[in-house]
């Protein structure tokens, strides 16, 4: 049997870097759109990822993404090497951050990132050791 | 599918494939074929950079020339204020408007004020608005045609209202219509303009209906024989009163249609790039708490119109004395605006449709194979965007090779290295890259 058609990329997101911040997201909007996807699922696909690099951007020292899609569906999985998450439930909560003041002056860390990746994604997992880092994995369905 | 018609055309007998073009484009839509420039038609957003940048004036605008109205029995022409900053500051714009009269046109009609009116309903509008912010000025044609190939989810942002071109044409059609008892296809209005864009948006309007315009002539085209009648005048009548008046005549300035507006909150950007980092903060939901944004595909705005001849930071300077001279007399009355603007006057039936890009493929599965490939196909080239093979970027190239719009060969960082192998490799082991 034929596999069915994947296409694949990674990015390496650095920690801190405020001049290539959102390159990534916009780099996976682009091919969402080469690839045919509809308009409100690359808007979609578009917030999350952006959240989950500027997440990367502010808190961790560097991470990944990744993008697959295939005609089923879209994910993009992110891994950074960082502070990682105590409590999950509590950082997904509206309005919570732990963000610096440096952060806020920069206008980012209002507490929003994690619940805007959950409310755009079709499936969201979360998961973090204190001290390593954080794995998300978000799925968007075609 | 309807052929899109376009603000600039290559001339193939004056192109000499320097290539000038080629990075310039915004969109990518340039390629070099055999030493000719080549526009993909669904790419292009009708900027006029490539036009700008080309020394040789084989990209040209696809404008109209005096001639083509000799049929009307009437001609207006239509003044973009742009045309008051090609001149020296203390040239009033009456003048000018007497010196279109002069150099053909039976009547000038001024832009200006009709820019004051849809200022004032756009303030109108933004009083009524409930939905989400911030609302988007839809009067630079090339930002338009983006929001519709990139940002679909933005249409909705588009303020509905017509340009003051436009409302300016059908005001002095009907206007002249009345006083000289002519049909409406008997008087030609034409329009003076700074750019190639404003052409395609007269030619085919982002709304089904059809333009109160009848063609477009680049200032660049007119501007000698003006000059020399506005010279003419200033030397021999003593100046009039001035007649053209109101903050509308900053609006060709980048923040002029802000500045015409009372919106507390509002942001002016100009140039593609800039525009697009905007956009796509819009499109994450970011800068709600901005009512209004004027976006312009020129960094200086209208000013910096690719049909213009002044340089346009000295039309800026010579735009900003008239504003401040002549701006703060109103020429339109804020109650009779508010009465228009409830019987709909400003506003236009319909909706501005999404027109993206051609996916790789109608097939998702197909195109997502294809997009693989171009991956691949990219990762084996140089990736120094030289542009030596006629496309902008090796990402380009290697999607022109998937789509089989070139062979491989053409990359000349390739070819020389396989040539290269061959001289020191036993044949037949020669590869291209990782292809």
């Amino acid at each position: 049997m034929p596999s069915e058609p994947l296409f694949w990329q990674r990015f390496d997101i650095c920690g801190r870097d405020f001049v290539g911040a959102g390159k990534a997201s916009i780099t996976i909007k682009g091919i969402l759109r080469e690839i045919g996807v509809s308009s409100s699922l690359i808007r979609r696909a578009a917030i999350a990822s952006y959240e989950a690099e500027m997440n990367v951007v502010l808190y961790a020292t560097k991470g990944t993404m990744e993008l697959k899609v295939t005609p089923k569906d879209i994910r993009v999985m992110v891994e950074d090497e960082g502070p990682g998450i105590p409590d999950i439930e509590l950082a997904m909560r509206e309005g919570y951050s732990t963000a610096s003041d440096e952060i806020r002056e920069m206008g980012f860390g209002a507490g929003m990132g994690l619940s805007n990746i959950k409310k755009n994604a079709d499936d969201f997992i979360i998961r973090s050791l204190v001290g390593k880092g954080t794995t998300l994995e978000i799925t968007f369905r075609l | 599918m309807r052929e899109y018609f376009h603000s600039v055309r290559v001339v193939p007998e004056r192109c000499i494939g320097r290539m000038a073009c080629l990075k310039v484009c915004p969109t990518e839509a340039i390629r070099v074929r055999h030493g000719k420039a080549e526009i993909l038609e669904d790419r292009c957003i009708d900027c006029g950079e490539c036009a700008r940048a080309c020394r040789h004036s084989a990209i040209i605008p696809q404008t109209s020339s005096f001639t083509e109205f000799s049929e009307f029995k009437y001609t207006v022409g239509l003044v973009s204020p742009v045309l008051y900053g090609q001149f020296r500051k203390d040239v009033l714009p009456s003048t000018i408007l007497a010196g279109v009269r002069k150099i053909g046109f039976d009547d000038a009609c001024d832009v200006a004020c009709a820019s004051e009116a849809v200022s004032a309903a756009i303030d109108e509008y933004l009083a009524r608005y409930r939905g989400p912010l911030p609302l988007l000025s839809p009067f630079c044609p090339t930002i338009v045609r983006l929001i519709q190939a990139r940002y679909p989810s933005l249409i909705d942002l588009l303020i509905p209202i017509d340009s003051p071109m436009e409302i300016a044409a059908r005001d002095v059609r009907n206007k002249k219509m009345k006083e000289l008892g002519l049909k409406w296809n008997e008087i030609g209005v034409i329009y003076l303009t700074p750019c190639p864009a404003k052409m395609v948006a007269i030619k085919y309007p982002h709304r089904k209906r059809t333009s109160h315009i009848d063609g477009a002539i680049a200032i660049s085209d007119i501007y000698r024989p003006l000059l020399s009648a506005v010279s003419e005048m200033i030397n021999n009548a003593p100046e009039t009163e001035e007649s053209v008046k109101g903050l509308g005549l900053g609006w060709p300035v980048l923040g002029g249609q802000v500045s015409a507006l009372r919106a507390e909150s509002s942001l002016a950007v100009g140039g593609l790039g800039d525009v697009e980092r905007i956009l796509e903060e819009i499109e994450r939901g970011k800068l709600g708490d901005i009512q209004f944004v004027e976006c312009h595909a020129c960094a200086q705005g209208c000013c910096g119109g690719s049909l213009t001849v002044g340089d346009p930071y000295v039309t800026r300077g010579t735009i900003l004395s008239l504003v401040a001279r002549l701006g703060k007399v109103p020429c339109q009355d804020r109650e009779k605006i508010r009465e228009l603007f409830q019987k709909r006057y400003f506003s236009l039936p319909g909706k501005i449709s999404s027109r993206p890009f051609a996916p790789l493929d109608k097939d998702i599965g197909k195109a997502i194979e294809k997009r693989k490939q171009i991956q691949e196909t990219h990762e084996a080239l140089p990736q120094i965007n030289c542009g030596a093979c006629g496309a902008p970027t090796c990402l380009s190239f290697a999607e022109d090779v998937v789509l089989e719009r070139a062979p491989i060969e053409d990359c000349v960082v390739l070819t020389a290295r396989q040539a290269r192998t061959a001289a020191n490799a036993p044949p037949g082991l020669a590869t291209i890259g990782r292809c």
